[in-house]
């Protein structure tokens, strides 16, 4: 029962071998094409490999099947999926270079993303204002109110104790110090991390970015409404509209994201619920990263432009013309074949 | 060795998933575990933290010696936000799909449907880290800070997040909420080498001969099994299989294990091969063992 045989010289036992004898040089040529792309990029392959790349990708994936269904050798079947996976990543899963994908973002997804997301902006726009009168009514019946509404921290003296000039001071004086443009910056971080966060809060069925931005009207109205009983009301108006207008635009934007996710989580519709929320997600996340842009630009007027205009009109004309120019960006039609282009 | 386990108990879920390419084969993907993503992110979040305190440090150094102090507070707000916010997309969108952390790991971002890994899906599954990570952090460093007084309600809010924190254990393809909302899975993309090949090592030399009973021993699962043990190569499993087989087929010992198994590996691949060939699949050796061939 032991005995020994031997076989003929040159005939494989099993089909495995045969198959690897033929092909192992191909897929060693993938794999090697492959590892260089990974390591650093299509580019570093010379004219002949690329054109070859396609070819030996399908031959790699025939062969894959065919092991699948002829082969026991799992080493072989194991080696040649995983080529196969990273050879795909290679050819399909690569995105554009990045500078075509910011000229597509400029030019149709930044813009595109927020149309589509109209209905949840106006939403938010009615949330805010809301919130404004409210807050505007609530300090004006009762002055107390605007204690609870507006943190100590937040008012920095601006409160009904605080006498006409003191408010006038905060609205036309200078930042000390100097450091606008280091202002310029923080108020950028910080508002678009709160921007994010809101964003982000929109998943919980969009309750917390509500309650986010009907809390920014209150505040707003709560202050408009103390420097309105100052008389300073054009005044205030002014110093908010230079950056407000951009910036107020953004967080309603932020808030309009949130909101079509949570509402696409909440009311799929007829899709399944993950796949609406998949479709909202990628699309709200590309008008996000135009928020966090347009709060830059905010940024810069709050810190910059509102210390060094200190022009009532002045400061009305650039917040107004930047608020044209969004409306103008955003809405003004596009051509429709466009439309269909999937946002970058 | 062969014994027969529980299939349900030996894998309780599989993370193989079907990614069927254009040209229509199925790559049979398989998903990164939560323990192995969470490794790559806490990577990523040292080198993170690493930069901002060796940022932080220099720009204390160069503050103390130049008067060019603003732009180098403006560089570090600036700085400290990309890296927050900009690490992790700006690296999965480029072409490799990882972040460093996932990239040392072998993992990889990828679209569920299959498409392009596009800028918003990345956007996407990264803004969410703000309410699964720092929403929580957060709450704890409120507890931080405050006294007791609040302990309910920051229970409630620490339990709440912590749905969002711990969500890729509660769902079978390992989501976090920011997979779930940019339509992406995690998968494991290592760099395989093909083993050599077993049997045509074993062609080129004399061979031991098997009876067909000995060779009806076993299926393909105890094949692959049998293959692993081969090419793991530790002596002790090598000699137990050995034993077991030999005692199963009723054959004498003759000494030399390592040999004996290959042999018997060649043996029993080109029989279940040409069966395999002729449509007989026997996946184990509880399916049923071939006809016998008319002699």
């Amino acid at each position: 029962m032991n005995a020994l045989v031997h076989g003929p010289a040159d005939a494989p036992l099993v089909n495995a071998s045969r198959f690897r004898a033929a092909h192992e040089a191909e897929w060693d040529r993938l794999d090697r094409l492959v590892t260089r792309m990974e390591k650093r990029s299509v580019r570093a392959l010379p004219e002949e490999d690329i054109l070859a790349l396609p070819l030996l990708y399908r031959s790699a994936l025939s062969s894959l099947s065919v092991a699948r269904e002829t082969s026991l050798d799992r080493s072989l079947v194991t080696y040649l999926e995983q080529l196969c996976t990273r050879a795909y990543f290679q050819l399909y899963g690569v995105p554009d270079s990045a500078l075509r994908q910011m000229g597509r973002f400029f030019g149709q997804g930044w813009p595109l993303a927020v149309q589509a997301l109209w209905r949840e902006t106006l939403a938010c726009l009615f949330l805010t204002v809301a919130g404004l009168l409210a807050g505007y009514w609530l300090v004006a019946t009762d002055p107390s109110w605007y204690y609870s509404i507006i943190p100590d921290a937040m008012a920095g003296g601006r409160d009904p104790a605080a006498s006409a000039e003191t408010l006038r001071a905060t609205i036309y004086g200078q930042q000390k110090g100097g450091m606008l443009a280091t202002f310029a910056a923080y108020l950028f971080t910080h508002n678009s991390q709160v921007a994010i966060f809101a964003f982000a809060l929109g998943f919980a069925f969009t309750v917390p970015t509500v309650l986010l931005l009907v809390y920014n009207g209150l505040t707003l109205g709560a202050m408009l409404c103390l420097f309105a009983q100052k008389g300073l009301g054009f005044g205030f108006i002014g110093w908010l509209t230079i950056h407000g207008s951009t910036e107020m635009f953004a967080i309603i934007l932020a808030g309009a994201a949130g909101m079509k996710i949570g509402t696409a989580v909440a009311f799929p519709g007829r899709r399944a619920r993950t796949e609406a929320a998949v479709l909202a997600g990628r699309e709200a996340a590309v008008a996000m990263a135009g928020v966090v842009l347009m709060l830059m630009v905010a940024g810069l007027l709050e810190g910059i432009g509102r210390q060094t205009v200190q022009d009532d009109l002045m400061r009305y004309g650039i917040g107004l013309a930047a608020l044209a120019g969004w409306l103008a960006y955003y809405y003004l039609p596009r051509r429709s074949e466009d439309r269909h282009v999937p946002a970058a | 060795m062969f014994r027969r386990r529980d299939r349900a108990a030996r894998a309780p879920v599989s993370l193989r998933r079907s990614f069927v390419t254009p040209e229509g084969i199925d790559l049979r993907l398989e998903l990164a575990s939560a323990g192995t993503r969470a490794s790559a992110f806490m990577i990523d979040l040292l080198i993170m933290t690493g930069a901002l305190i060796l940022a932080t440090v220099l720009i204390g150094l160069l503050g103390i010696a130049g008067a060019r102090g603003e732009i180098v507070m403006i560089l570090w707000l600036v700085g400290a936000f990309v890296l927050r916010n900009g690490w992790f997309t700006l690296f999965e969108m480029g072409g490799r799909g990882a972040t460093p952390g996932k990239r040392l790991l072998g993992l990889r971002v990828i679209a569920r449907d299959g498409g392009r890994l596009t800028g918003g899906a990345v956007i996407a599954r990264n803004a969410l880290r703000e309410v699964e990570l720092f929403l929580p952090l957060s709450f704890l460093g409120m507890q931080a800070t405050q006294d007791a007084a609040d302990g309910f309600l920051i229970l409630f809010a620490l339990s709440w997040t912590g749905i969002f924190l711990f969500f890729p254990l509660f769902n079978r393809d390992r989501l976090r909420v920011g997979d779930l909302l940019g339509g992406t899975w995690v998968v494991n993309n290592v760099r395989a080498t093909l083993g050599a090949d077993l049997v045509a090592d074993r062609a080129r030399h004399e061979r031991r001969s098997f009876s067909d009973a000995a060779l009806d021993l076993y299926g393909i699962y105890e094949l692959q099994t049998l293959e692993d043990v081969l090419r793991k190569g530790q002596p002790d499993a090598v000699a137990t299989v050995a034993a077991t087989i030999r005692r199963k087929a009723g054959m004498a010992d003759d000494g030399d294990d390592q040999d004996f198994l290959s042999d018997y590996y060649a043996a029993l691949c080109a029989r279940l091969e040409r069966g395999m060939l002729v449509g007989r699949r026997r996946e184990d050796k509880f399916a049923a063992a071939p006809p016998k061939r008319s002699a």
